[in-house]
């Protein structure tokens, strides 16, 4: 019997998760708020989908519903990629080290 | 590309995300972690560009999407003051639910796109997945969009509850679950948006009853579930950066879900099911009140200046009032005159994880004059002046001692332990909690009743 496909991607999900939690307890807790906005960022990864939606068209050349949704959901990832990405480096900025005077 | 290559290119752009996440452990590395954040996100939406079949006309509107998206995030980003991040972050998570909730649709409606089957005859296990994907993006859409009405004041943060309010969600929760199986065996997209149209509701029901205070939990935890959304969509797909980063989002947002309800001393059901300070509020106001001694700005720069020591405490009161420039002059102004100054910030000082500090790294107070509860609560004893600006109950000493206080136990600061104690407030009213402050009343309590920002601007005439 071979493994369902299926099992190996709840291994990456599980094995994850763990990442996920020791990562986040080492994160300094007042960079909290730029954590945040960044997994805010990451999360629109989400955007490779609306990308397979948006370009496939199941048949004909005409745009249908499920490339609509994928084009909508482009535009929302993309506000939250370029939002979120750009708004964690403005904050990261203020972290400088400031030189004494 | 060939799908193992775009699948190993997926796993590196999940790898670079958790680097991302990796370097916010320091301000030093943090910057460069964000650099590997964008740079895995380019890495993902290329590979997807190179694997999938594309048409000219439909290659155009994707970038004019992405383009015009990306400008309005763009300026957003640049514009946004930092005062308002809970309720940008706010925002943005109801667009990872919604982007969530349409990618479930388009797989449905059009599952050869995706390798999932034919319409009406998907494999179960994808319809369970993008099932639980679109519903808990679903929940995050408008969950977060009421999350973001409270935050930007468009909509009372008080808490909205009503009778059978927690059995009405139950009953909603398991109409999903039901939803979900039924979904899996006649595969109808009546069924689908019903789903849809369940968990919108589901998402304003349980956001309307939490309010004010707690609103840092309630963005971490809407946080988590745009994890789990991404996660989900993410096993429908097949793809493991997805799966990745879903699964760093969910953990991470609940995480700090707990920090900011150990911050409170309140267990994760309790803040959900909301109402919070509503019951003990009239119990204390008749209390008699003792005298309290007030000053002005002069006795306050007086008291400073002579001080070996000062710890600020800010609150969000500070953030309303626009005060952090002001009191880093009045810190600057103190330190010429050779004055230890340093910040005790609360773990739910602000309206969302972290906000405080933000806040004053925007006013450049340098991040190492800015401590965490845990490591400065024991300078209190050996400090001269605890100057407390837009804090209230996270300074109550009445958690400590009052075992019927609502906040008994909650870890708060341990101001009362300095010589003094400035406290700058409006007025004597209670904070979120409902309560008095003790503090107020103490000997060594100067009360400075005033506009945060004007009394600190004055403090800062008086000290040069």
């Amino acid at each position: 019997m071979e493994i369902d496909p299926l099992i190996f991607r709840l291994s990456i999900f599980v094995l994850s998760i763990f990442v996920g939690y020791y990562v986040v307890w080492s994160v300094t807790p007042s960079l909290h708020t730029p954590l945040m906005s960044v997994t805010n960022a990451i999360s629109s990864v989400i955007i490779v989908g609306a990308i397979i939606a948006a370009a496939n068209l199941s048949s004909g050349a005409s745009f249908e519903l499920s490339n609509m949704f994928g084009f909508v959901a482009i535009f929302l990832a993309a506000i939250n990629i370029f939002g979120g990405f750009l708004v964690t480096q403005r904050m990261l900025q203020m972290y400088k080290k400031k030189k004494k005077k | 590309m060939s799908l193992n290559l775009a699948a190993s290119l997926y796993l590196i752009s999940g790898i670079l995300f958790i680097l991302a996440l990796r370097g916010l452990s320091s301000p030093k590395t943090s910057r460069r972690g964000n650099i590997f954040g964008i740079l895995g996100m380019i890495l993902a939406v290329a590979v997807t560009f190179f694997s999938v079949d594309i048409l000219f006309n439909g290659f155009i509107f994707i970038i004019c999407a992405l383009a015009i998206g990306g400008s309005i995030g763009a300026i957003i980003a640049y514009r946004i003051s930092m005062t308002a991040m809970p309720q940008l972050v706010a925002g943005f998570h109801s667009l990872v639910g919604l982007a969530a909730v349409l990618v479930a649709l388009s797989a449905f409606y059009n599952p050869g796109a995706f390798n999932l089957g034919t319409l009406n005859n998907i494999k179960t296990a994808s319809l369970i997945e993008m099932s639980i994907g679109a519903s808990i993006g679903a929940i995050t859409f408008t969950g977060s969009i009421i999350a973001f009405l409270k935050l930007q004041g468009l909509m009372n943060s008080v808490p909205i509850t009503f009778k059978g309010q927690h059995f009405i969600n139950l009953l909603i929760g398991i109409g999903i679950v039901f939803l979900i199986v039924y979904i899996t065996i006649n595969q109808s997209d009546h069924i689908f948006w019903l789903l849809i149209i369940s968990s919108f509701l589901l998402g304003i029901l349980l956001i309307i009853p939490i309010g004010g205070a707690d609103m840092p939990v309630v963005i971490s935890m809407l946080n988590s579930y745009s994890g789990w959304a991404a996660a989900g969509i993410g096993f429908t797909l097949e793809n493991s950066a997805l799966i990745i980063t879903g699964a760093l989002v969910g953990s991470s947002g609940a995480i700090l879900s707990y920090i900011m309800c150990k911050g409170m001393n309140r267990s994760f059901f309790n803040v959900i099911l909301g109402g919070f300070g509503i019951v003990n509020s009239t119990l204390e106001k008749n209390k008699n009140r003792k005298p309290v001694k007030s000053g002005n700005a002069e006795d306050a720069a007086f008291l400073m200046k002579n001080a070996s020591s000062v710890i600020i405490v800010p609150g969000y009161g500070m953030a309303v009032a626009q005060a952090q420039h002001a009191v880093r002059e009045m810190a600057d102004s103190l330190k010429k005159n050779g004055v230890k100054v340093s910040y005790a910030v609360h773990p739910v000082a602000g309206r969302m994880p972290g906000h405080m500090n933000v806040l004053l790294a925007e006013a450049n107070v340098p991040y190492d004059e800015v401590f965490e509860q845990e490591n400065i609560n024991n300078d209190f004893a050996s400090t001269d002046v605890a100057f407390v600006i837009g804090a209230n109950d996270v300074t109550n000493p009445v958690a400590k001692t009052d075992p019927q206080s609502p906040i008994y136990g909650m870890p708060i600061l341990d101001v009362e332990k300095s010589k003094s104690v400035l406290f700058v407030k409006r007025s004597l009213s209670p904070g979120y909690a409902g309560i008095d402050n003790e503090l107020f009343y103490r000997d060594n309590t100067l009360m400075l009743f005033a506009d945060a920002k004007k009394m600190t601007e004055e403090i800062v005439k008086s000290l040069n």
